[in-house]
């Protein structure tokens, strides 16, 4: 069962939002009802996410993205369409047991961290747990161990003014995994934080995910953010642009809203040995370098260049797979959409 | 033209008019209220005296050299040495004076009209923060009850209560009110968004909200209004005196009619005094506050 499972849903702001979905549902262009002050922030989305799956929604500031992760802890009622969470529909639950819902499912990290500032990092921590109606020491024990997982050993005791921006929202990720849910919403968690922190921050999250495995439902404007760590992604603009996972947004932009995102991004990080090898043809590959599908472009340039023939892709059998020539990965960095669209002709069926 | 429009105005507009009644209603309502209610205005009578009796008699009940003391060791304890020193110095001015007795009668009426004042301006505030409705009835009357002189109300309460201190006490209850309970709605207001988001999205109810998130949040800006409430009381206290309210006041109505500048001013001097410490003893309590101390760490 997919742990998040969303189905057409909508939602307007405005005077008659009803009437609103159903045209939106008709075709009409969002824009032409911003022009009558009804604002369609999430428009038609159908999507499912699995256990354990970071899922990345990308999109500009009004783009919905927002209002969909607050849609999915249910702080936003939808206009229309269902939201299922472990198979539980959303709009079918009292104020109640929402309530506990998201107590005991689904936690959240806020863009400006939203901590209490009269309390010491480890009782902000302990705030999901409090409210689960844990006694004081048993809170306090697993907040530290939170507070542990996050690498702020040491500063339990602080305030938070006394912390900086990436200890603040290490606070706010501790705050999460401490409640100990399934699920966790991350609204723009990074994007108040300098590069270099936010940069620790994202391979510290994949770190904690690799040991943790929660669902990860991750908000943010940055493609480069999205595609370092994003199982799958969905660009958004109202309705959803395209799904997909990093490499197939990049190699196969569905539009040009997204092709003029993906301009942008550095490709030679997010694409693999896989993504830009050529079909091996009849050449005799016995002797070439081996390289594994998965490795990212940027680390096969010295490969490449030392080598007097082509790379050899092989898969965990040893079979070939495909070549890498610096010809090949020079393609694959080109931007525009026709040559994606040849590369995809010349991929091997 | 104009002439024929006033001549128009007169004979059909202001001629035909009766005589402004709301003045007459208000007088029928206190007339009926009172006859009708009387039961319930006297309890109300017997509380407040009960309440002022008994705490003029505590604050009197230690000799005026102790008590100054305590009220310095109050200010140390509140904010720290220096003010300490400053409020027993003036203090002791106010037990030089021969008015410690209408000084500490009119610390006492300040008290209890203070703390009824603070104890219905929270919850009326929480309303207000809570709903849009219930704050726009309430922006206009708490306006209304600001603005409106303060004799002007004592008419009726003197009415329903007769002369006496809890006229007094009524009026200052009524005039210093308001800014207890604007206060606690803006304080309210102003907490973070996304702090009170994240209380909901952990599952908090609402009522838990309230008190783990935005009261606490909302302490400092509602201490400010502690302090309001409490100089906007003290600034009663002479309207007070001219009911029969006693302490300060009644000395300085009483100065008024003989024209004693002396008697006056000494009085005068133990209310700027006694508004000090007050002023200054709740600001030092509020600075005192999780939050404030959290944001003066954070400098």
């Amino acid at each position: 069962m997919p742990a998040i499972e969303v189905e057409s849903l909508y939602k307007v702001f405005g005077k008659g939002a009803r009437s609103a979905v159903s045209q939106l549902e008709a075709g009409v262009p969002r824009d032409e009802l911003t022009a009558r002050n009804v604002t369609a922030a999430v428009i038609d989305h159908t999507w499912s996410i699995e256990p354990g799956e970071i899922f990345v929604v990308m999109g500009l500031s009004g783009s919905g993205k927002s209002t969909l992760i607050r849609m999915l802890n249910g702080l936003i009622k939808p206009t229309s369409g269902t939201i299922r969470i472990d198979g539980v529909e959303l709009g079918s639950l009292s104020a109640r047991e929402l309530r506990r819902l998201r107590r005991e499912k689904i936690s959240m990290v806020f863009q400006h961290f939203a901590l209490l500032p009269h309390r010491t990092v480890v009782e902000n921590v302990a705030f999901g747990l409090e409210i689960k109606g844990l006694a004081k020491a048993e809170r306090l024990e697993r907040a530290r161990e939170a507070v542990e997982l996050v690498g702020l050993s040491g500063h339990e005791d602080k305030l938070p003014a006394q912390l900086s921006g990436g200890m603040r929202q290490r606070v706010g990720l501790a705050r999460a995994l401490a409640a100990d849910t399934e699920i966790l919403l991350m609204d723009e968690a990074f994007s108040a934080l300098d590069p270099l922190i936010r940069q620790e921050m994202q391979d510290q999250l994949l770190d904690l995910q690799g040991a943790l495995g929660k669902t990860i439902v991750f908000i943010t404007h940055d493609l480069n953010e999205a595609m370092r760590i994003g199982d799958r992604i969905a660009i958004c603009d109202g309705q959803v642009k395209q799904l997909g996972t990093a490499e197939e947004i990049l190699m196969h932009p569905a539009d040009e809203y997204v092709a003029e995102f993906t301009a942008d991004v550095d490709r030679t990080r997010v694409l693999t040995a896989e993504a830009v090898m050529e079909p091996c043809g009849t050449r005799d590959t016995s002797a070439f370098t081996t390289v594994e599908p998965d490795v990212p472009v940027n680390e096969l340039y010295e490969p490449v260049l030392n080598s007097r023939s082509p790379l050899l892709v092989v898969d965990d059998n040893a079979d070939p797979l495909g070549v890498v020539t610096p010809r090949s990965i020079i393609k694959s960095l080109a931007p525009e959409r026709e040559s994606a669209g040849a590369e995809q002709e010349a991929q091997p069926a | 033209m104009i002439e024929y429009l006033r001549d128009w105005f007169w004979t059909y507009i202001w001629k035909p008019l009766p005589d402004m009644p709301f003045g007459a209603w208000m007088e029928t309502f206190i007339r009926w209220a009172r006859d009708a209610w009387a039961a319930g205005f006297d309890a109300v009578d017997a509380g407040l005296e009960f309440l002022y009796a008994n705490l003029a008699d505590g604050l009197l009940w230690l000799p005026s050299g102790v008590m100054v003391l305590l009220f310095a060791a109050a200010a140390w304890a509140a904010k720290g040495w220096k003010l300490g020193v400053g409020i027993g110095l003036g203090m002791f001015v106010v037990a030089w004076t021969p008015y410690w007795e209408e000084t500490m009668q009119t610390l006492a009426m300040v008290l209890v009209a203070a703390v009824i004042a603070i104890v219905l301006a929270i919850p009326l505030g929480i309303a207000a923060a809570e709903s849009r409705a219930f704050s726009a009835v309430a922006r206009p009357v708490l306006d209304f009850m600001q603005t409106l002189p303060a004799f002007v109300y004592l008419i009726p309460v003197v009415m329903l209560f007769s002369v006496g201190v809890v006229p007094g006490i009524i009026a200052t209850i009524i005039f210093a009110m308001p800014p207890g309970v604007r206060l606690t709605e803006l304080g309210l207001r102003q907490v973070d968004g996304e702090v009170v988001e994240a209380g909901q999205a952990f599952g908090a109810s609402p009522a838990r909200i309230l008190v783990r998130i935005k009261l606490p949040l909302a302490l400092p800006t509602i201490m400010a209004g502690l302090n309001q409430v409490i100089m906007l009381a003290l600034s009663m206290v002479v309207i007070a005196g001219l009911v029969g309210g006693g302490g300060l006041g009644a000395v300085i109505s009483g100065s008024l009619g003989r024209l004693d500048i002396a008697a006056g001013f000494n009085a005068g001097l133990a209310v700027v005094l006694l508004a000090i410490l007050l002023d200054r003893v709740t600001q030092g309590l509020s600075d005192r506050t999780p939050v404030a101390r959290a944001a003066e760490l954070a400098r």
